[in-house]
């Protein structure tokens, strides 16, 4: 059973400015965009949907099979965020990719496979020992979401994934998108700037604005 | 000016003919500062990387500390490990004074501050973005620290290898606690030294020579370590 996530009543202040008030959603499988202009708030709804900070009020509930989870080390391995700035570690491309299934303890001879195959679905292959930080910034990116989804996470959130990439790299990372999704992959949750980018990709459109979520509904 | 390439001729020599004495002082001179250094790369590395990682109370000020020993003056160092060392000193009962182990003591005291606050540099010049990324990836806290340390890694090598540059070209405190004992603790930089206040300048040349060598083959390494870790710098900057 895969797993689900609902933000209950989210609200976060910076500084004493609330940053998200009241924000609610049930994310199941699909993919879901949210958009919404800069300073919106986008970015700390992702990243607390993520475990990766606190809300101030309400509450991320991941569930599987109608069962709460508790969010412990292994919650967190199921889950994963892609950031706008990918932050590649200073090693090989394959070094990259393998990383978080090594961390995981995975046997070495299903890490090789693993990665040559996740290299391929972002067309990076043969690049395996290029240092990853020489890559061009489409290439870096495509190469964070392989190394996401080498986990193979159950929710992976991807924070404006194409912002800093040229219209070939673009169109490539819509693709691996659009993939995951023909494949029932993991429930998607990103954001972007692009309303025809969202059209293209979305099963559900959200908008956050002045830190709230609203009009959503099926593209 | 005769005297001087006869000098240089006798040093190459020396060299090239291996010459026992030569190389048995290079040798010590290597065991002494390799031994110094190993061990304070193990007591530097963990303590910069816990002063980079973790936030506590004087944080601040055990980094200015770490910094200002860096500059220590060899020949202060070499008088203070005379004074612990020393018959009536509070380390006298171990008679470690005029012995390789006393500069190892005094060389460690020189290296340590170098490869920690190095180290620390390093360690903080990761950026938070790899932190994330390895927490994104599922990393326990334990597996963020060490994925900050390997990001480090040739700021690391690069603290350790200008720590032995800095030992091996050190006089003053190894003169002091060593004593210069032929065969037992002269070591090339006090070797030099003497021979060249006696006159005898092919082997203070020949050994000038070798150190020479031995700097320029660590500021080479030390260089291509930089420049690896300036890659991951020059990426986010």
């Amino acid at each position: 059973m895969g797993l689900n996530l609902v933000a209950a009543d989210i609200g976060k202040h910076y500084n004493g400015k609330p940053v998200l008030q009241g924000c609610s959603y049930t994310f199941d499988a699909g993919v879901h965009v949210l958009m919404g202009p800069n300073g919106s708030g986008k970015s700390t709804f992702l990243r607390i949907c993520a475990l990766l900070e606190p809300p101030d009020a309400g509450e991320i509930i991941y569930r599987t099979g109608g069962n709460a989870l508790p969010h412990d080390a292994e919650l967190m391995r199921r889950i994963t965020l892609l950031l706008p700035k990918t932050g590649l570690f200073n090693t090989t491309v394959s070094g990259n990719v393998a990383y978080g299934l090594r961390i995981r303890g995975v046997e070495k001879s299903e890490i090789l496979s693993r990665v040559e195959r996740m290299l391929d679905f972002v067309h990076l292959s043969g690049r395996q020992d290029q240092n990853a930080l020489t890559l061009s910034s489409g290439e870096t990116q495509r190469l964070g979401i392989a190394r996401a989804l080498a986990i193979g996470p159950e929710v992976l959130f991807l924070d404006e994934p194409t912002a800093s990439v040229d219209e070939e790299n673009r169109e490539i990372v819509e693709n691996i998108i659009l993939k995951m999704k023909r494949e029932n992959g993991p429930v998607i949750v990103m954001t972007t700037h692009d309303r025809a980018q969202a059209e293209r990709l979305a099963d559900r459109i959200l908008i956050m604005k002045d830190g709230k979520l609203g009009e959503t509904g099926n593209k | 000016m005769e005297s001087i390439s006869q000098g240089f001729i006798q040093a190459f020599r020396l060299i090239l003919h291996l010459d026992a004495e030569l190389f048995g002082i290079i040798a010590l001179s290597l065991k002494v500062s390799g031994l110094a250094l190993i061990i304070a790369a193990l007591l530097g590395i963990p303590f910069g990387a816990l002063i980079g990682l973790r936030r506590f109370p004087g944080r601040s000020l055990v980094i200015s500390g770490m910094n200002t020993f860096m500059g220590l003056p060899p020949v202060v160092v070499g008088l203070f490990v005379y004074l612990l060392l020393s018959r009536k000193g509070p380390l006298g009962f171990l008679g470690l004074l005029y012995t390789p182990s006393a500069m190892v003591i005094a060389q460690l005291i020189l290296a340590f501050p170098i490869v920690a606050a190095l180290c620390h540099s390093a360690i903080v010049d990761v950026q938070p973005l790899i932190r994330q990324a390895a927490r994104t990836l599922g990393a326990t806290p334990l597996q963020v620290t060490a994925t900050v340390i390997a990001e480090a890694r040739y700021g690391i090598l690069s603290a350790v290898i200008a720590a032995f540059g800095r030992v091996m070209a050190e006089v003053g405190a190894i003169l002091i606690v060593g004593g210069n004992i032929a065969g037992y603790t002269r070591v090339m930089t006090t070797t030099i030294a003497l021979e060249t206040d006696k006159g005898n300048f092919e082997l203070a040349l020949a050994l000038g020579i070798i150190l020479l060598l031995i700097s320029f083959g660590v500021n080479t390494a030390l260089h291509v370590f930089q420049r690896k870790g300036m890659r991951g710098v020059k990426r986010w900057a």
